[in-house]
């Protein structure tokens, strides 16, 4: 199990927890999890999210979170 | 990483050779987007809406269609129907369909035999318009009676009877936010207004659109990403991306207002239905200011605790946030970045996308993060003079390190601010002596740094010299610095390496140079692609040699055996390899792809000395310095120059940039005339300071450096202001009228 923390308008969603468990090994299994458990959040998370672990960035669905002591869902980063 | 693990072996990292689009640019030939021509090519020209907001009520073309040499028209009934998302949003920003939703939107299009044939066809098109109500302001904007932009506009983000033209909203934060205010000693809370402002780049938005009836197509056109052009456009026109082919052009400036499409489409629209003959569009200046992407403007209030010593207990921050008639405004961003450099115990923080009758908005350096800086660090300072404090020794004392949680959530990774603001507290701008009427201001500033889609491939040549295909349109210097690390990897002189940006035929996809990223990700791509060729080039030495290619190293530019075992051969240099490789296995070749890891984020610190006249409310900038960490600066000359560029468009933003709009909602000063954006006599020599704490996410420890440098400048400013003047300016821009009256009002108690 890993551990998302959402920000926190996302737990609207959720039943209120703004850092919730999935069973998951990748950040597609995050985001296929998080979809899976919690459907009001599927529009946002297919517009598109960013997933930090352990600080980093993650560049892509087949990213690992296996091990991660950390895992935040963010906004789609973008740059000018 | 250590710094001196990366320095000592450096030949060409770090030096300042000569830069290799300078020529060309100094004699004119560098060709922008509106130098290029075809046969048989026709002008494109524009009808956009002269009403903030307005239905569609009928347009009639019969008397430019009439016009002799006029080929085409287009409407949205040209355009394909269905799409949705931000597809939608991209089609009705670049054709207005049922309305006009601000000032200058495009309702017709045409193409004609000359350029001022287009326009008095473009006269001759007759618009019939229902005007509607219209909101400029965001506070405006938010009110729940406000005029409705767009209804069903809010996505899922947004609660249910929310204000209707809020289009997102977030939350996020973590801590107690009231035990921190408990337990600060002050507590302050400011409101803080922004203006949009618009990129100002040199150059106005041009291209040339082909399009045949086969659905084939090329375009040339001034752009940061022409992959994003070749996306875009097809989806606006239904196409097929692969049948588009795009080639970005030499670029005069964009920062970020040029990773998206404006009239792009209505080329190749106009293309298609004139029989496939190409159609060139270049806007005017007035047609940038009204049309193009400014960024957003910003109502933000915000709240901090802090104790008598100096350290932040809490924080909270709401930001309200206009981008045009689409949603998009960059209030996600900007809330990120706002408290960023401090280690917050609390922090809460609220956003609302809303939308209002304007020009869609663009990205525009670090987008966001220099709004929520100039709230954010404009209280830190009023808190730090109510409590007789260092501002710089204040934020020291709460600086963010690595292993500390971000303000946004997140664990940072490597990062400098620490050693960004110990080089500017050293820094003899800080000794240098006021005069009446000066002050000092200090701001800190912060972007993450962007990594994305690359591709590059690097070839050698038949002499040993070697050319680099890059996908990132080169705005900052980039192809210096790629050619740089490039040099450097393979051992070869600078001046052997050539950098080309190429069309969207010739690599795999790659995202526009947005968000810093250019040199870190193709930078970065273009070693991983040179170790490859040297990999192969050592296995070509080793068959000539005979020996396993594994007893084969590449030093100084030539392969040579690895240790007395591998056979004493004497090196093999690249021009001796090249000159064989078509006889020894065909040409030699690197090529890599990826979405990079490790984008190290940047923080920067600016200190400023301005001079108030208090008769006339004018601000003089005395000095300014940039302090900012970039990793590695590969050439930093371009460095300096991001920094200072940077500055300069903060001190614009800061001191008189803004839109101005009339009751009617029209924008009155879509001129550079009045509209002013800083000149060099406005300005003094910008200083700066390169830090270097190497990214350990790159070969050569870059950190991207375009974007933090326009973040701090306006609170920076602000801070000045409030030390030379004894006003505190919470509103942008900090013109003479406004500064005057505060002056006056300051006097009058």
């Amino acid at each position: 199990m890993v551990t998302v923390n959402l920000w926190s308008s996302l737990s609207r969603f959720t039943g209120g927890e703004t850092a919730v468990e999935v069973e998951a090994d990748t950040v597609a299994g995050v985001l296929d999890g998080l979809k899976a458990a919690y459907p009001g959040l599927a529009p946002i998370l297919d517009t598109g999210v960013s997933v930090v672990i352990d600080g980093e960035m993650a560049t892509g669905r087949h990213a690992s979170v296996a091990g991660a002591t950390e895992v935040f869902l963010m906004q789609r980063m973008k740059g000018g | 990483m250590a710094k001196d693990e990366l320095g000592e072996t450096l030949h060409l990292v770090g030096t300042r050779p000569l830069r290799p689009d300078g020529l060309d640019k100094v004699t004119g030939r560098a060709r922008y987007g509106a130098d290029v021509s075809m046969p048989g090519m026709l002008w494109g020209a524009v009808v956009r809406s002269p009403h903030a907001h307005a239905r569609i009520v009928k347009i009639d073309a019969s008397k430019a269609e009439a016009l002799p040499g006029v080929k085409a028209v287009v409407t949205r009934a040209d355009f394909p129907e269905g799409l949705t998302g931000e597809n939608w949003n991209l089609q009705e920003n670049t054709m207005a369909g049922e309305r006009a939703l601000y000032d200058g939107h495009a309702v017709a299009a045409v193409a004609a035999t000359s350029a001022l044939r287009a326009q008095e066809a473009a006269r001759l098109i007759e618009v019939e318009y229902e005007v509607l109500p219209h909101v400029i302001d965001v506070d405006d904007a938010i009110r729940p009676d406000a005029p409705v932009i767009r209804e069903g506009a809010a996505d899922a983000t947004v609660p249910e009877g929310s204000p209707p033209n809020v289009a997102r909203y977030i939350e996020f934060g973590h801590g107690d936010t009231e035990a921190g205010f408990a337990a600060a000693d002050l507590v302050r809370e400011r409101s803080y207004k922004t203006e949009a402002t618009h990129q100002g780049y040199i150059e106005p938005h041009a291209c040339l659109g082909q399009l045949g009836a086969d659905g084939k197509g090329e375009m040339w056109v001034c752009t940061q990403g022409q992959w994003y052009i070749r996306q875009m456009c097809s989806s606006v026109l239904g196409l097929e991306a692969a049948q588009l082919r795009v080639t970005p052009s030499e670029i005069g400036g964009g920062f970020g207002g040029k990773t998206t499409i404006f009239m792009e489409p209505l080329s190749l629209a106009l293309s298609r239905k004139a029989g496939g003959r190409p159609v060139k569009i270049v806007m005017t200046r007035s047609e940038v200011l009204r049309a193009t992407g400014p960024t957003a403007s910003a109502s933000m209030d915000v709240k901090i605790g802090m104790t008598k010593d100096g350290m932040i207990t809490a924080a909270h921050a709401e930001f309200r946030m206009q981008g045009g008639a689409f949603p998009g405004a960059p209030v996600d961003m900007a809330l990120y970045c706002a408290f960023a450099p401090y280690k917050l115990p609390a922090a809460q923080h609220i956003g609302y996308d809303v939308l209002a009758n304007r020009p869609k908005c663009a990205a525009y350096r670090a987008p966001g993060s220099p709004m929520g800086a100039f709230a954010v660090e404009s209280l830190i300072d009023e808190m730090c003079r109510e409590l007789g404090l260092d501002a710089l020794e204040v934020r020291l004392k709460n600086a963010v390190k690595e292993g500390d949680r971000a303000s946004y959530g997140p664990t940072f990774g490597s990062i400098g601010l620490v050693e960004t603001l110990e080089a500017a507290k050293s820094h003899p701008n800080l000794a240098a002596p006021l005069g009446p009427n000066q002050g000092r201001g200090i701001a800190s500033g912060f972007w993450f740094n962007h990594s994305g889609e690359t591709s590059v491939s690097l070839a050698i040549s038949e002499d040993g010299t070697v050319q680099v295909s890059v996908g990132t349109p080169d705005i900052g210097g980039s192809r210096a610095s790629i050619a740089l690390m490039t040099a450097e990897t393979v051992g070869i002189p600078y001046e052997d390496v050539r950098v080309n940006v190429v069309e969207t035929g010739a690599l795999g996809v790659n995202e526009p140079t947005h968000g810093s990223r250019a040199t870190f990700a193709s930078g970065k791509a273009a070693v991983v692609a040179a170790r490859q060729a040297i990999a192969e080039m050592c296995r070509r030495a080793a068959a000539e040699w005979g020996i396993d290619p594994e007893a084969v190293e590449w030093a100084n530019g030539a392969a040579q055996p690895a240790g007395p075992n591998a056979g004493k051969f004497p090196p093999m240099g690249i021009e001796e390899i090249a000159a064989k490789m078509g006889s020894t296995g065909g040409p030699i070749s690197g090529h890599h792809e990826s979405v990079p890891e490790g984008a190290g984020a940047s923080f920067g610190c600016h200190v400023v000395d301005v001079e108030v006249d208090p008769e006339t409310g004018r601000t003089t900038v005395l000095r300014y310095l940039v302090v900012q960490d970039a990793g590695r600066a590969i050439h930093p000359s371009y460095v300096e120059g991001q920094f200072q560029g940077g500055a300069a468009q903060g001190i614009g933003w800061a001191l008189n940039e803004a839109y101005i709009y009339g009751e009617d909602g029209r924008l009155q000063n879509a001129v550079f005339l009045d509209y002013r954006v800083p000149v060099a006599s406005d300005l003094p020599m910008i200083d700066t300071q390169i830090v270097e704490v190497p990214n350990p996410g790159h070969p050569f420890g870059v950190r991207g450096v375009g974007e933090t440098g326009i973040t701090p400048p306006l609170p920076a400013i602000a801070n000045a202001i409030e030390a030379a003047a004894g006003v505190r300016m919470r509103s942008l821009p900090m013109s003479p009228p406004k500064v005057l009256a505060a002056i006056r009002a300051a006097r009058e108690g």
